[in-house]
């Protein structure tokens, strides 16, 4: 589990700050075939992943809150829903801890499908006046195939940015692991 | 068995931790949920957007470089198509023209009749050009955010229009920023008025034909035997029974959007359809009538 120290809290604080800004003020005025790329779940993601569950939830949590504060939107949605994505990207990491390089991009499709349909249930649970249209469906899709593609380079900033805080980082301590030589099957031969 | 005690330990630490966070995200759901606008979490809300506005202000200005890059490839991507639909709408123009400058003899003298000479000048209506700095990521919720507030005169209700139409209302207000709800956002109805083209003009409430969707909006509570028919324009009606005790909301004769088809036509259940004129998907500069009273007597 990561430990929680006052330098990681300040860069995840940051994080959230910059992530939900950038987001607000640029990444939601480019449209992109209608739609647009939605960082909240791939940033939880990224999180989740490097953090774990414990603070992938807690994270997720963060981010929705100040998504729904800063948007005016119903207080408690995002935030419910992200928490899910971040404690689920965040067991990923702790039951499979995954190697490939492609797992983000994997994770972050995952995350966000599931923060769109957990999103829109939500809605749908709290009543909404207007019916269903099929470009709610085309705009879903259109999002996830644009947050896959970015899942990849949202996680490298993310890691760039908390590997300084990260003290158990898997992969560097799988590469640290091997380059000392003594755990490499090819010393014993 | 030290290990595994801990193991335990780690366990419930984070499931606690889960079901608290989930706790408190119930908790915020349901008292917001719950509470008037002048709540104690709107409050925070809005305190919040006041504290953040400048500085979404600035970033969107940052930012403005990177986004111009990308709307620019996105531009070229669709100019070609683009140009094949501002030709057809050229050829659709002109005959209007030809049409339009017979009639407008007739509007000369119905206006001296009725004394409207100038009615739509939105230079009365108290126009404050603003920019976008912010939009909504989510398509459950068609909001953005202008940098212009109550220090600029805006006030709750007022109308927001941009170079091509109108394109929603003032729903919050901030000092130095106010947030719109968009006419495509399930929750907003705009009194409007349909010219079939012919002499008679047909009115309604344009509301949102449904849930995501910014280019489908859908004119209710038009008379069933009204002739509307695709290619009609929809105006803002801007008139109400009793326009002292209940004022409307939109000055007459804002464009909104034009009729694309009509479902069921002729009967109780008829859907009238337009799409707005305005690209809801690209605002970058709006304008926002603080005075849509008009000029003071």
């Amino acid at each position: 589990m990561t430990a929680f120290t006052p330098a990681l809290l300040a860069r995840l604080a940051a994080l959230i700050v910059v992530g939900v800004i950038v987001q607000t003020a640029m990444v939601s005025q480019l449209p992109i075939a209608g739609a647009n790329a939605d960082l909240a779940p791939l940033l939880v993601m990224a999180v989740g992943l490097l953090c774990g569950s414990l603070a992938g939830a807690a994270f997720g949590f963060g981010v929705g809150l100040f998504v729904d504060d800063v948007l005016l939107q119903q207080l408690g949605v995002s935030s419910l829903v992200l928490l899910g994505v971040g404690y689920g990207a965040g067991r990923i990491r702790e039951a499979r801890d995954p190697e490939g390089t492609f797992v983000p991009l994997a994770v972050g499709a995952a995350a966000t499908l599931t923060f769109s349909v957990g999103f829109s249930l939500m809605q749908f649970l709290l009543g909404v006046d207007a019916p269903v249209s099929w470009a709610l469906v085309r705009d879903t899709l259109t999002t996830l195939v644009i947050n896959t593609l970015l899942a990849l380079p949202v996680y490298a900033i993310v890691r760039r940015w908390l590997l300084p805080n990260l003290p158990s980082d898997p992969r560097r301590r799988r590469r640290r692991a091997y380059t000392t030589g003594g755990l490499s099957p090819l010393s014993r031969s | 068995m030290r290990w595994l005690a801990v193991y335990d330990k780690t366990i419930r630490r984070r499931r606690a931790v889960l079901g608290l966070l989930v706790a408190c995200s119930l908790i915020l759901l349901t008292a917001y949920f719950g509470e008037s606008g002048g709540g104690m979490l709107h409050g925070v809300q809005r305190g919040t957007s006041e504290v953040l506005s400048p500085i979404q202000d600035g970033a969107s200005r940052v930012l403005k470089p990177a986004r111009d890059l990308f709307g620019w490839f996105g531009g070229t991507l669709s100019a070609r198509g683009d140009l094949k639909d501002a030709r057809a709408e050229r050829d659709r123009l002109r005959s209007e023209l030809l049409a339009a400058q017979g009639a407008e003899r007739e509007v000369q003298q119905l206006r001296s009749m009725v004394e409207l000479n100038g009615a739509l000048g939105l230079k009365d209506y108290g126009p404050e050009t603003g920019r976008v700095i912010a939009q909504s990521p989510t398509v459950w919720y068609a909001t953005i955010r202008v940098n212009k507030g109550a220090d600029d005169g805006v006030r709750k209700g007022n109308p927001v229009i941009n170079e091509e139409a109108l394109i929603g209302t003032v729903s919050e207000v901030f000092s130095g920023s106010s947030q719109v709800t968009l006419i495509t956002d399930t929750t907003s109805h705009v009194s409007a008025r349909a010219f079939s083209g012919r002499r008679d003009s047909v009115f309604g409430v344009v509301s949102a034909a449904s849930a995501g969707n910014p280019n489908d909006l859908v004119l209710e509570f038009a008379a069933p035997r009204a002739r509307l028919s695709a290619g009609d324009r929809v105006v803002t009606s801007g008139t109400v029974d009793d326009a002292e005790r209940l004022p409307s909301l939109f000055p007459p004769g804002l464009p909104i959007g034009e009729i694309t088809r009509i479902e069921n036509p002729g009967t109780d259940t008829q859907e009238v359809h337009l799409r707005p004129f305005a690209d809801m998907k690209r605002l970058n500069f709006v304008q926002i009538l603080t005075r849509p009273e008009g000029p003071a007597e």
